[in-house]
Parts: C-alpha cells; sequence; structure tokens
C-alpha cells in the first residue's frame, strides 16, 4: 500500500520540530539548515507552510539528471538520490518546482521518506504532518473541507 | 563537545570589539548553562553593588544544552544581569527562535559588555560578527526594527530587540524576539537600553548534536508523548492558551482583582481564555521545538482597539485586566500589543498602573496630574497610559519607574503589590500560602515562574495540597525552585514540567551531554544556582528583611470568596525555609551549605 506524506498546514504550529528531527536523522545534528523539511512562516499573515518534496509521480528531477541518479523506490514512492551517481550539476534542483531539493557537500539531497516511517510524522505533535496510504489521504482532505463548510452552515442557520 | 556549541561570545561595547572564548566545561557541568552559567559568570564578573543601569553591569544571553534541540520545549535563552526593576539577580526567560540560531551559529552565549558611544545593531552570520551603527533604527519600535532588519539581512536572520521603552531606559523594559516573545521581567530590557545596543540579529548554518543520539532521540520521544496525553500539555494550553487559567483562578478566589484589594473579579468570564478562543484567536503559535503551542496569535477585528499581534497571556490579561478592574477584552489586547510593540514587561506594567488607580482612588493622584481620570475599569485611560510609559511622556515617565517607586512617591508604599520592588504575577497568595512563600523568597524579586506553587496548591500537580494550610510548603518550595532552576538553565521551558519532572529532564540532559546527570546532581545543581543567587542579592545589599510581602497579604483579610478571612502566615513558613534551604536564621547561607554545593 502506497503512502504519502500529508500536510495539513492549517494544524501547525510552526515550532519547527520537523526541521531539527530531519536533520538530525539524516546528519546526525540539529540543523535546520540541513532539513530536507522546511518551515516557510509568515507571521503576519499567521500562515505557516512545510515545504518538502512532494515525491511527483511525473517527477521533473528524474528526466533531466544526467547520469541517471535519481530514482524510485518501488517500496515507498520515494524519489531517491544514488549518491555514488550523482555528479551534483543540481540540475534536479533546477527542474523542482517546489524547491525542495537540497544541496551540501557535493551531492543533491532531499527527502527519502526515512525510508517508510518519516522521523518528522513522529515528532509533528499537532498532526500537522502525516504519514497515510493514499485512499485515506483524500478521504481527510475531503472530510476537513465538509468540517469547515458544516461550521460555515451552522453560522448560517445560527 | 556535545549539546553545547562549546564559544562564548564577548562584545566590548566601549571599544567595538568582539571576541570568542571556549566555554568553560567544568562551569557548565557544575551550573548547566543557560540561568545557571551566566549567573556564575554575573556572580563573578559583576560587583553587585553596581547601579544596574552603568556599564559596569553586564548583559548575558544565554541559552542551555537542550536549546536547539529536539527536547520537548528546548528552544529557550535567558537574559541574565543586574536587573533594572529590582536591583536583584534578574534571569528572563523567553522563546521564540532567537537562542536555537545563536547555537547555529555557534555560540552558547552572547556577554554585553560596557556602553556604546552610539546606538548599535549586532549581526552574527555564523562567525562573523559585525558590530553596526543602529542609525535610524534607534527609535523604532521593535516589530518595525525586525522587519527592517529582515529587509536589510535577509528574512532568516533571528532577532533581537527593544523598543522605545528599552530605549528610555524604562524600568521594566523588555527584550523581544520573534516581535512578540519577551523577556519580560525585571528590566533586561533597560540594561540592554543602557548599553545601547538596539537589536541582535543572528543566523545560523550549524547545528546541535548528542553525545548519544538514539538514547537521546528516545528520551525526547518519550517525553513528547507525555506532553501530548497531559490534560494540561496536551488539552487546555493547545486550546485555550495560558488564559484557560482565568475561570480556575477565579473561582478559588485567588484572582487578584483591583491591586489586590478582592481575589475575585466579576466580569473574568469577560477576559477568560474560553472567551479570548472564541472571540479573537487566530491560531495558535509554538517556539521552536515546542509541541505544546500555547501562543496566541490574535486579531481585534473591529472596534477602536482593533488590531492584529500575540497574547494576551493568562499573566498578562489578569494584569491589563481584573488587576485594572477592566473588563473590555479589546482594550487589554490593545495594552498587550502596545506593550509588544514598545518592549514593556506586561505584568509590571498592568500592576504599576494598578497601583496608580488606587491611588488615585484614595485621591492622592489627581486627573490633572495623569492627564485623564484613572479609576479602575478605565480601559481607554490604560491604552494611552501603555503609550505614555513606553516613550516616557508626561505622566508616563512617572509609571515607567514602577509600582514600588510609584507607591512611594505618592506617599503610600504599602500599595506596592510586590516584593523587591517587582510586581506580582497574578495569583493572591492569601488564596494559597505557598505562593506566598514563593513571592517572598524568589531571587529575582516577586515571581510565579520561580516555584509554580500553584501547581499543588491549586491544580494538584503533581499532589494536591491544600492552599490555606502551611504544612509541607517551605519543602515543597524548595523542591521546585531547585527543580526550575536547573530546568530553566537546561533550555527548557518551565511548562513542560506539568507532564515531565526531573527523571526525564535528567535523562534528556546526560543523553545529550554526556555529562553523568541523574536526579540528584540536577537538582543539586538547581541548589547550587539558587544559592548562588541568594549569595549574590545578599552582597547586593539584600537581607532577610526583603523577604516579605505587602502589609495587605499579612495583615488585611481576604474580604470575600473561598479565602475569606485569610492572610498569608508568612512567619510560620519562612524561618522553616531558611532551616530547610540550610540557611541561618537571616536567610544566609552557612558555611557548610556552601560547602556541600562547591560554592
Amino acid at each position: 500500500m502506497v503512502r504519502v506524506l500529508a500536510i495539513d498546514h492549517e494544524k501547525c504550529t510552526s515550532c519547527r520540530l520537523c526541521e531539527l528531527v530531519c536533520s538530525e536523522r539524516h546528519g546526525g545534528a540539529y540543523r535546520p539548515a540541513r532539513s530536507h523539511i522546511r518551515m516557510a512562516i509568515y507571521p503576519e499573515d499567521a500562515v505557516y507552510l512545510p515545504m518538502v518534496c512532494m515525491q511527483c509521480d511525473d517527477a521533473p528531477c528524474i528526466p533531466v539528471c544526467p547520469s541517471g541518479a535519481l530514482v524510485r523506490d518501488t517500496q515507498t514512492n520515494a524519489v531517491l538520490v544514488v549518491e555514488e551517481r550523482c555528479v551534483g550539476c543540481r540540475m534536479c534542483a533546477l527542474a523542482c518546482p517546489f524547491g525542495a531539493i537540497n544541496y551540501w557537500d557535493n551531492k543533491a539531497r532531499k527527502c527519502d521518506l526515512c525510508g517508510g516511517d518519516p522521523e518528522c510524522v513522529r515528532f509533528c505533535a499537532p498532526q500537522a504532518l502525516r504519514y497515510e496510504a493514499v485512499e485515506r489521504f483524500s478521504h481527510s482532505a475531503r472530510q476537513a473541507y465538509a468540517d469547515r463548510l458544516r461550521d460555515s452552515l451552522k453560522e448560517v442557520t445560527a | 563537545m556535545h549539546a553545547y556549541a562549546g564559544k562564548i561570545l564577548r562584545v566590548d561595547l566601549g571599544r567595538q570589539h568582539v571576541h570568542e572564548e571556549p566555554l568553560d566545561t567544568d562551569a557548565a557541568q557544575a551550573f548547566i548553562g543557560g540561568r545557571g552559567l551566566a549567573t556564575k559568570m554575573i556572580y563573578d564578573e559583576v560587583n553587585p553593588k553596581v547601579d544596574p543601569l552603568a556599564g559596569a553591569n553586564k548583559l548575558i544571553l544565554a541559552t542551555g544544552p537542550l536549546t536547539g534541540t529536539s527536547a520537548v520545549c528546548g528552544g529557550r535563552f535567558m537574559a541574565v544581569t543586574k536587573g533594572a526593576l529590582t536591583g536583584a539577580i534578574a534571569c528572563s526567560n523567553c522563546g521564540g527562535n532567537f537562542g536555537p540560531e545563536l547555537k547555529f551559529a555557534g555560540y552558547d552565549m552572547i556577554v554585553l559588555e560596557g556602553v556604546a558611544k552610539k546606538p548599535v545593531v549586532i549581526v552574527i552570520d555564523d562567525d562573523q560578527v559585525e558590530i553596526r551603527p543602529a542609525g535610524k533604527l534607534w527609535g523604532k519600535n521593535v516589530h518595525e526594527t525586525e522587519d527592517r532588519l529582515h529587509e536589510q539581512l535577509g528574512g532568516d536572520f533571528k532577532c533581537v530587540s527593544i523598543g522605545p521603552a528599552g530605549e528610555r531606559l524604562v524600568r521594566f523594559a523588555n527584550i523581544m524576539n520573534d516581535k512578540n516573545r519577551a523577556a519580560g521581567r525585571s528590566g533586561v530590557g533597560a540594561v540592554m537600553g543602557s548599553k545601547r545596543v538596539k537589536a541582535i540579529a543572528v543566523r545560523g548554518s550549524g547545528g546541535v548534536t548528542a553525545a548519544d543520539p538514539k538514547a537521546f532521540r528516545a528520551a525526547c520521544l518519550d517525553s513528547l508523548e507525555k506532553l501530548k496525553a497531559g490534560e494540561v500539555t496536551g488539552g487546555g494550553l493547545p486550546k485555550f492558551g495560558t488564559a484557560v487559567l482565568v475561570n480556575v483562578i477565579n473561582e478559588h478566589g485567588l484572582f487578584p482583582t483591583r491591586n489586590f484589594q478582592e481575589g475575585q473579579f466579576e466580569a473574568a468570564e469577560q477576559i477568560s481564555g474560553e472567551t479570548i478562543a472564541e472571540k479573537i484567536l487566530v491560531r495558535n503559535r509554538s517556539c521552536m521545538a515546542c509541541p505544546i503551542g500555547c501562543g496566541r496569535v490574535t486579531a481585534v477585528k473591529d472596534g477602536k482597539y482593533a488590531g492584529f499581534g500575540e497574547g494576551p497571556e493568562y499573566e498578562t490579561i489578569w494584569a491589563l485586566g481584573a488587576d485594572c478592574g477592566v473588563s473590555d477584552l479589546a482594550a487589554a489586547t490593545k495594552a498587550n500589543y502596545i506593550c509588544n510593540e514598545l518592549g514593556i514587561d506586561t505584568i509590571t506594567a498592568g500592576g504599576t498602573i494598578a497601583c496608580a488607580m488606587e491611588l488615585y482612588e484614595k485621591g492622592l493622584i489627581t486627573a490633572k496630574q495623569v492627564g485623564c481620570k484613572l479609576n479602575f475599569g478605565n480601559g481607554a485611560a490604560l491604552v494611552d497610559l501603555m503609550t505614555k510609559i513606553g516613550y516616557r511622556r508626561g505622566f508616563g515617565d512617572v509609571l515607567a519607574e514602577g509600582g514600588a517607586r510609584v507607591a512611594q512617591k505618592f506617599g503610600r508604599p504599602d500599595l506596592f503589590m510586590g516584593v523587591k520592588k517587582q510586581e506580582f504575577a497574578a495569583y493572591d497568595a492569601r488564596g494559597a500560602f505557598g505562593m506566598g512563600l514563593q513571592y517572598a523568597t524568589s531571587n529575582r524579586g516577586a515571581c510565579h515562574v520561580r516555584g509554580y506553587m500553584i501547581a499543588p496548591e491549586i491544580l494538584g500537580n503533581p499532589v494536591k495540597m491544600d492552599p490555606l494550610t502551611v504544612k509541607g510548603k517551605a519543602e515543597m518550595n524548595i523542591a521546585f525552585q531547585d527543580t526550575v532552576a536547573a530546568l530553566d538553565s537546561s533550555g527548557t521551558c518551565l511548562f513542560v514540567t506539568f507532564s515531565i519532572g526531573a527523571p526525564e529532564l535528567a535523562t534528556m540532559l546526560k543523553t545529550a551531554t554526556g555529562f553523568n546527570y541523574t536526579v540528584n546532581k540536577l537538582l543539586l545543581a538547581g541548589e547550587r544556582i539558587w544559592n548562588l543567587e541568594r549569595l549574590f542579592n545578599l552582597r547586593a545589599g539584600f537581607t532577610a528583611k526583603h523577604d516579605t510581602l505587602p502589609k495587605r497579604l499579612l495583615q488585611t483579610p481576604m474580604p470575600a470568596g473561598p479565602a475569606k478571612g485569610k492572610t498569608v502566615p508568612l512567619n510560620k513558613m519562612l524561618p522553616e525555609y531558611y532551616r530547610l534551604r540550610g540557611w541561618d536564621p537571616q536567610g544566609r547561607p552557612t558555611k557548610q551549605k556552601l560547602a556541600a554545593l562547591g560554592l
């Protein structure tokens, strides 16, 4: 069963624990500058957006790679960087519409869904990040929208 | 070195010179970091008798070993100095994102020394440190200052700054971070202003490591799960913010009203956390690494107090609400926004205005002196005076000295509601005796967070104690004070203690630092810190006679409510407190005690 990293930004409180634990899991240090997931925080608009690779089905990063270093993990559906093949040209970062591909120590770096057990999800207390089956993901989005609609209907009829 | 960045940044403002020095590992182990380690440095380097606003005072912004890690709420830093309001040792704790960023830049703390000839801004970009002229930033409010710095430097810099209040040495000016997070108490912002440091902006690309990554991660997860499951940390605080306490404390009859003349506010419901959530809450906001998210992003949508900002928190809505008799949530929220923008401590500001309101109602201050009527409940006067305090305009210049000096000036020092010149927080100790002992003995003047006795006395956490007896209060208060001294120093937030205790903290510290912390060693470090703070104050001229409460709490019975007829029997608790602390009857640590603590 394929699962996706579902982002419910309205639940996010901008604590950045995701950045901390992602960087530690992948690099051994709590270091937001090297996290694959990064928070975009707009305090004046009260908007907090976790930004991370969407693992696109038709991923633009894969075909632009000249050395075939970006591959699909058949288990998790994540797009992975094969470090030995990566030549550090950053074409993938250029192609990614989300800016989700990073680069340091001469290699492209990106979210690998922690091999199917995303650390960011585990530490996200308000459950703004969830790791869900595709079917459940679309369902929860629909449900969340329905809940909001219900609330506004209640306001109208009240 | 793990958990610590390993370096201290010293900024000599007079000579415009910066230099790095290595962190003293032995001292770090004995005093943990943050509050403890910075207090040790202030004790060693600053003459306790110095004028807090003189160049010889120092201001340290310090992180703890857990700051910048995934430890629950490990996002804190502390401003440690001799306080401008109190003249006592001050440590003001703040969340936001500044503390972790400082560590990512490679520093455990910044020590500000001397006075700059002209106002400056300190810019730290990893190991590139620059002292720049503040130029036109001087005079700007906190929000404008951060906006300009982000425009000039980039949005990823994290800032602390002072507002007009700090520039003008308002004695209860604070240091602000992320626009609305405050190192609020004891006048640390006035000290920063006296040094002519407008702001510090920091950006760091480095990281923090743990000595035993696997065990540390497990310890963090364990605490995280406990916080999520906790009634307060996983329920009340996320849902209603700290103001969830308004109704609770009011029902118990210790919600100080109109400068502590009463213990219940008839309009509490109108300023409660529930009402805040219903009327003005936009969403929750967390400090870094905090799974609780008690921060309130709010908006007053219409009317003359329309605005957008953060707050009010519990202590704030009490100080600007019930203590001033103000039931208008919009007015109190507006006053809170002004405090954030001008860099003013909401608790002391509210307490000072409440004191002035009582002086006014007793005919000791006239409308002519103030420029308007100053009766209790006058929300418009509250809002108006807050701006005047921040800029020291008109009567605001008088109030900018704090309640103790205001009450003294107008001939009724007994109407100041606080200890060691610092205003009380939102609990009338006649309804919680242990809290009275806490207020009297707190090293930074009246303070609720040094040993939050409301937890056992009212909330039943970790055990329920009868609030209206003295039994066991000294012992419990000491345990709380020592634990919190250690906890503050670690870099995490007081609020975690609703769900975890010293064992969890010791495990996180041990696995992060590699130092062999046990619960006993942790509490010993806390006791060491507490005693060192006490020694600083004794050398500054404080004595046992300052460990007291206003006459109102000691002699005037609570007029109504569950604590009706009660006064605080401080003299039944204080001698026991001194004895259990290993201090002599004058409140001085004995030689044996100091030797046992390695001081």
